[in-house]
């Protein structure tokens, strides 16, 4: 597992990465590895979803942001004391979730608990009730169909917020004090 | 694909824990948004994994084949990632607007900005 090697060295570099601009286009390479990773691991739909809505429409509106936005980050001053409490955190948090996996059923175990309960009536049942090879399809859009709706419900949300936020004809209350005009 | 049983997952939580850095430490709004997103995928990559069975293939019916990876899962991921990018444009246009009304995208000097303004 290569990739998950890569993964973790790419998402690094995007922390890393003081200026924006890189870490946005490593966002994408970041995105497109997952993609890869989960055409690995056999989920084909979530792949090509992820490749072009994570690599595609996430990379272009980070893109437009960071346009809108100052480009570059601006160094942390005091760096020895401020970086310190949030290693211990992550680190503290680490170690407990490594813990966690220990009692998780091996990779690839046909037996593991996620496999026996109703999954299989997906795989036995959807070719005569729905019709569709792709079992993916037919839970996505006949068994959890309120799901995808619910989905729909919060994009619609999402896109009506956004256009309150940021829509055109719309004056911002600018405040006094600003430092620097744009 | 014989290794070690674990190693998905904690890949999972290294990944997890490289955004949650990301979130806490930096004290740009931009780069907060960007390790919430690597935080994402990182559950994604979890979900995925666990749906995955040794020697099965794509969940797509077909006569030849017998053992498939476990749909649901994928499903729920599906779901997930389109709904992560509605809130990440969301949370992209919050920082826009914060720009116009602070001139600033820093921790710091908003909290300064608000600070003096008080």
């Amino acid at each position: 597992m290569t990739l998950l090697g890569f993964l973790v060295a790419t998402a690094l570099f995007v922390v890393q990465a003081r200026n924006l601009f890189v870490s946005v286009i490593l966002m994408g390479l970041f995105s497109l590895l997952v993609a890869g990773l989960f055409m690995v691991l056999d989920a084909v739909d979530v792949a090509f979803t992820e490749a072009a809505v994570g690599a595609g429409i996430s990379t272009v509106l980070f893109l437009g942001t960071i346009a809108l936005v100052a480009p570059k980050e601006r160094p942390v001053a005091p760096r020895s004391r401020r970086q310190l409490l949030p290693f211990l955190v992550v680190g503290a948090t680490f170690a407990l979730l490594i813990f966690g996996t220990l009692d998780m059923p091996l990779y690839g175990d046909p037996n593991a608990p996620i496999h026996v309960y109703v999954a299989p009536r997906y795989l036995e049942q959807s070719a005569t009730e729905i019709g569709i090879p792709n079992v993916v399809t037919s839970v996505l859009a006949s068994y959890r169909g309120y799901d995808t709706l619910g989905e729909i419900t919060v994009i619609f949300t999402a896109a009506l917020g956004v256009m309150m936020l940021i829509g055109r004809g719309r004056k911002f209350p600018r405040r006094r004090r600003e430092t620097d005009e744009a | 694909m014989s290794f070690p049983g674990l190693i998905n997952y904690w890949a999972v939580a290294a990944l997890m824990m490289i955004g949650f850095y990301a979130v806490i430490a930096h004290g740009n709004l931009v780069k907060k948004v960007i390790g919430l997103n690597i935080f994402q995928a990182a559950m994604f990559i979890f979900y995925i994994s666990m749906a995955k069975v040794r020697g099965g293939t794509a969940p797509i019916l077909d006569d030849d084949l017998s053992v498939f990876s476990n749909p649901l899962p994928h499903v729920l991921i599906l779901t997930a990632i389109v709904v992560g990018v509605a809130t990440t444009a969301l949370g992209l246009s919050l920082i826009v607007r914060i720009r116009d009304a602070y001139g600033s995208v820093e921790d710091e000097e908003i909290r300064a900005i608000e600070a003096a303004s008080d």
